[in-house]
């Protein structure tokens, strides 16, 4: 709880917006893999986008209480249109990212009229289903997807026709966390305005918002759809980082891995989602020589000590700790 | 082109597996709104404890059912008192990580102990086969399903409304705080049901063997199914449950029969529009 007095609405929001010497040293720390560990930038360009998808989950469970076990349906929906936008011909980077984005927004416009209807049980299902329905389409229709073999022949273009995408990941790594960061300001934005405000209402009390007069459903439909534009992004930079694009960008199991970093961080804190894939990642990658069944049980047993000790995330841990530490002094 | 009755007799035993392994979860999350996503895990328990049981100490296979009802049951009670009763009052989020964690575990000890490969059953002879009647051909295996199931379901639906246990269950499911409030023991009925309803899963997991096979990725595999019957049926009903069961299993199996290009995505499509329709469930009240 903040003791600070505001003069009115406007320098509460303000004050809010400020960056913290910590938030700016965090950025600064993004940019440390170039120079430490130049042989992970892949493995880094890996981290930057999952870390864009988890903050587009953030935005819809954290932050308005949208639990969704499908949100991989729309990282999907713009990974496979970037995809096939490139195998009919055309491979331009930025513009890639647009079209994936839309068509994702689209999707998620779409589906959110269906979202804002339900809660509960009934919403878990829900998202579940579209995300199941989706891989299964994809399954499917395998003459424009590919299948279960994934799209073949995909090749992205030079961004502004001088950075190549090389194999050691320097342009993928420094594309990705362009990217990141310019989407990361703007949902900053979104969340100190008053609609962001109005989004947290909404997660506190689903009931008591409409009486005050805020349009929940709007509010839900735009958010979600947001989220969806989001995923759609980073779905559209792991197409054209990666080159492929399989089945696997839809899945159940990419729906769960998210929703999993973002508890491990800490969910509607905006660095919760980014901590959580890093540290997901990161270990994930140092048990890559177990059998990923192995790997699944210490994920596991994670999950339930997260849940049962640190019901706030890694950052909602730390923020405690930092807050005893300043009482104590 | 496969005939109809065979297909529709399929479906049947199909469902009725479903029904068995869903049965508890709809109950328990009617009564105390716990999403319990590890109610598949305590299936698969039930199907290894048979495995081991038959293939390492050459237990028959009728004798090991039992046994898989009660190591279900056993080791849900346990992770009732340790972990699930904590969280009665949690978010769903909260609920649906801590058993999704649990999953995990599970799959991964299962994978260590058995590898990941299907494990090999062989049933009596008994159960081996099929026979004609009336022009029309039977496996033996799949009418003892059904036929264990209807016993099961029979003993479920007297249970429930003709003993006093059952009462009091059935008044915790519709107002938990008004049952508290007139002395029912809520916590205990509860920890009571969730041991029967893990043990009714660990037996569906062990009769599951020989139609669905076994693997560790069976408690993720049929989670899905489960919880589509348990929200399609609606919370806490058991007729819903069944009726869920039922159209679940059958329309799968006709869909992978007749169109199986379309593999599952006529079951999500069927799921999503029903719950659109009705949120509570097909039998739900709430």
């Amino acid at each position: 709880m903040t003791t600070e007095t505001f003069a009115g609405p406007q320098d509460f929001f303000q004050a809010q917006l400020r960056w913290h010497w910590i938030e700016i040293a965090f950025w600064l720390a993004m940019l440390l893999p170039f120079v430490l560990t130049p042989n992970y930038l892949v493995l880094a360009s890996q981290i930057a986008i999952t870390a864009l998808f988890v903050l587009s989950l953030d935005l819809i469970l954290g932050f308005s209480g949208i639990v969704s076990l499908g949100h991989a349906a729309y990282f999907g929906v713009g990974s496979y249109t970037v995809g096939l936008v490139s195998k009919w011909g055309w491979g331009e980077p930025l513009t890639g990212l647009l079209l994936g984005g839309i068509a994702a927004g689209l999707f998620g416009y779409l589906t959110s009229f269906i979202i804002a209807r339900f809660r509960h049980l009934a919403l878990i299902m829900i998202t579940l289903g579209i995300g199941l329905l989706l891989v299964e389409a994809a399954n499917s229709a395998s003459w424009l997807t590919g299948g279960f073999d994934g799209l073949q022949g995909i090749h992205t273009w030079r961004i502004f026709n001088t950075f190549r995408f090389d194999l050691y990941g320097y342009t993928a790594y420094g594309y990705s966390l362009a990217v990141l960061f310019v989407v990361f300001l703007v949902a900053r934005r979104l969340i100190h305005s008053p609609f962001g405000l109005a989004l947290r209402g909404i997660r506190e009390n689903g009931q008591r918002m409409p009486a005050i007069g805020a349009a929940t459903g709007q509010h839900i439909r735009t958010i979600y759809t947001i989220a969806a534009i989001i995923a759609g992004i980073a779905g559209a930079t792991l197409a054209e980082t990666t080159e492929t694009v399989s089945l696997e960008s839809l899945g159940f199991q990419r729906s769960a891995d998210v929703l999993v970093m973002l508890i491990l961080g800490g969910t509607g804190r905006l660095y919760g989602g980014l901590l959580g894939a890093i540290v997901y990642m990161v270990a994930r990658d140092q048990f890559s020589g177990l059998n990923p069944q192995y790997w699944y049980f210490w994920i596991g047993l994670l999950l339930i000590a997260v849940v049962v000790l640190l019901p706030n995330g890694i950052l909602g841990g730390l923020t405690l700790l930092a807050r005893r530490l300043k009482v104590a002094s | 082109m496969p005939p109809v009755f065979g297909v529709l007799f399929d479906g049947v035993a199909y469902g009725m597996l479903l029904f068995l392994m869903s049965v508890g979860l709809s109950v328990t999350l009617g009564m105390m709104n716990f999403v319990n996503l590890a109610h598949c895990s305590f299936a698969m328990l039930g199907g290894y404890v048979t495995i081991t049981l038959m293939n390492a100490m050459g237990w028959p296979f009728l004798a090991t059912l039992p046994i898989a009802f009660i190591a279900a049951a056993a080791a849900s009670v346990v992770l009732e008192r340790v972990f699930f009763r904590r969280f009665y009052n949690a978010s769903e989020l909260d609920q649906c990580l801590l058993t999704i964690g649990i999953v995990f575990v599970s799959i991964a000890t299962a994978a260590y102990i058995y590898g990941t490969d299907q494990q090999p059953l062989q049933l009596p002879t008994y159960l081996h086969g099929s026979f004609n009647y009336a022009g029309l051909s039977f496996a033996v295996y799949r009418l003892f399903l059904i036929v264990v199931a209807v016993v099961i379901t029979v003993a479920l639906v007297l249970g429930l409304e003709a003993t006093r246990f059952g009462a009091q269950v059935r008044a915790a499911v519709n107002n938990q705080r008004m049952a508290r409030g007139l002395g029912i023991n809520v916590d205990g009925l509860f920890a009571i049901t969730f041991a029967l309803g893990s043990g009714l899963a660990g037996l569906g997991g062990a009769l599951a063997i020989a139609m669905l096979g076994l693997d560790p990725s069976f408690a993720f595999t049929y989670l899905i199914y489960v919880l589509i019957v348990v929200s399609v049926g609606g919370l806490g009903s058991i007729a819903g449950s069944f009726a869920a069961a039922m159209l679940l299993g059958v329309s799968d199996m006709a869909g992978k029969y007749y169109v199986p290009a379309f593999g599952s995505f006529l079951i999500y499509l069927v799921m999503l529009l029903l719950l659109i329709w009705r949120p509570t469930g097909i039998f739900g009240r709430r």
